[in-house]
């Protein structure tokens, strides 16, 4: 069990959501929840930068939305999954492009990995 | 007097939601799902279900992680349709039933001494309106009340697969105790194997899912004791919230007649679907 992370990390390529996960990203998680909402959407849009301080995010954590490093937010920042979702929404990158990136791939090539491609998880 | 009729395990993949309003039913990638809950739909109708428990987890629609609880009920008569991010889906708001759920919060917390939160404000997710409109009626409106369980499966730690089945135990309890002659379908929603981050993105066991189906419907206690991790490691980080189904399964009667059930793995997860008759000791059959 690793005290930082809350999790003995032993599943290869898997960060655990753990309480310790969660409190490091509080900030970003809350800031990415927020966007369920229309109004927030549309504030986040308009001034994404404004919008992001009024959540305390850090430099970092700004840099890496900005840059939709999916993978550190996740692995380094205590990111949730089903939270930056609604980030991806707002520039229209859904689930499989978020998932491409932290397999080190493009679309294609994960897509060629799938069973049956159903676009309306793109 | 209460009846607990059947239960019900299905997945809540968030893009069978968008095909299913995209009408995308008949489309050769989609169709091997969607006629998997044709029969369900159908066998629900005929027994007449009345009123469904869901246990179902929220994905970020409602709750958030600054207050976040293990089992949370609603009390309400009406749930709207939450936005995910994506805008509201167009279904009819969630039909509840105050009364009825009021008498389960009773029965749990005290009774059983399942310590809930009670929520009379209660957004819908993905959890509970994918599999929802495959199985009941939803135009103009809903056929079936629905008392939605909400079950934390994001945030370690997480209630064990042991708590919900006990969960399962206390909610037969609760039904069969409510005066009035509502007949419940208990639904458990989630799975099967995917994972949505990381490296092992993609993750799906479709030996894994099989597996589970088989042992969900004949021996599901030997699914109580599996670990938090063990779910994680055979089906994906995310598909830990396959255990929410044990809340289902616990509610019934150790035997069960297997009505129907329905697996396809398309892309990025193992869709799964199982109907469950309870059966009593004392029936005929
Ligand atoms: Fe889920």
């Amino acid at each position: 069990m690793s005290r930082e992370t809350g999790h003995s990390d032993h599943i290869p390529g898997t960060c655990v959501f753990t309480g310790q996960r969660s409190q490091k990203g509080l900030k970003l998680n809350s800031f990415a929840f927020s966007l369920h909402k229309a109004e927030n959407r549309e504030a986040y849009r308009k001034d994404p930068e404004t919008y992001m301080n009024s959540y305390g995010l850090s430099a970092w954590e700004k840099q890496k939305v900005k840059e939709k490093d999916w993978k550190a937010l996740i692995e380094e920042g205590g990111g949730n999954i089903y939270m930056l979702l609604k980030v991806g929404a707002m520039t229209g990158d859904g689930l499989v492009p978020i998932g491409a990136q932290q397999r080190g791939e493009s679309v294609e090539e994960f897509m060629k990995t799938r069973n049956v491609p159903l676009r309306q998880n793109m | 007097m209460g009846r607990l009729v059947a239960g019900i395990g299905s997945s809540h993949v968030p893009s069978i939601g968008r095909a299913f309003d995209q009408n995308q039913q008949e489309v050769p990638e989609w169709k091997p799902l969607f006629d998997g809950y044709k029969p369900a739909k159908a066998w629900l109708k005929d027994v007449g279900i009345t009123h469904t428990v869901v246990l179902y987890n929220d994905h970020g629609t409602d709750f958030f992680f600054d207050k976040y609880p293990t089992f949370a009920l609603g009390v309400a008569d009406e749930y709207p349709i939450g936005d995910e991010g994506w805008g509201v889906r167009p279904l009819p708001p969630v039909k509840g039933d105050a009364a009825f759920s009021w008498h389960l919060a009773n029965s749990l917390v005290v009774e059983s001494e399942f310590d809930l939160t009670i929520c009379q404000d209660m957004v819908m997710d993905h959890g509970i309106l994918v599999p929802l409109p495959l199985l009941f009626d939803h135009k103009p409106d809903w056929s079936v009340r629905t008392v939605p369980l909400q079950v934390n499966v994001l945030q370690h730690p997480l209630p064990t697969p042991h708590r919900l089945w006990k969960l399962g135990q206390a909610l037969r309890t609760a039904v069969e105790s409510y005066p009035d002659d509502v007949r419940v379908v208990v639904v458990g929603t989630g799975g099967l194997s995917h994972q949505l981050h990381g490296d092992r993105f993609g993750h799906m066991n479709s030996d894994w899912d099989n597996e589970f189906l088989d042992r969900i419907e004949d021996d599901p206690e030997s699914l109580v004791d599996i670990s938090h991790d063990e779910y994680m490691e055979r089906g994906g980080a995310e598909a830990v919230e396959m255990m929410v189904w044990l809340g289902m399964r616990g509610a019934l009667t150790p035997k069960v007649n297997k009505i129907h059930r329905n697996y396809y793995l398309p892309m990025l997860s193992g869709m799964g679907l199982t109907v469950l008759e309870d059966k009593p000791a004392n029936d005929a059959n």
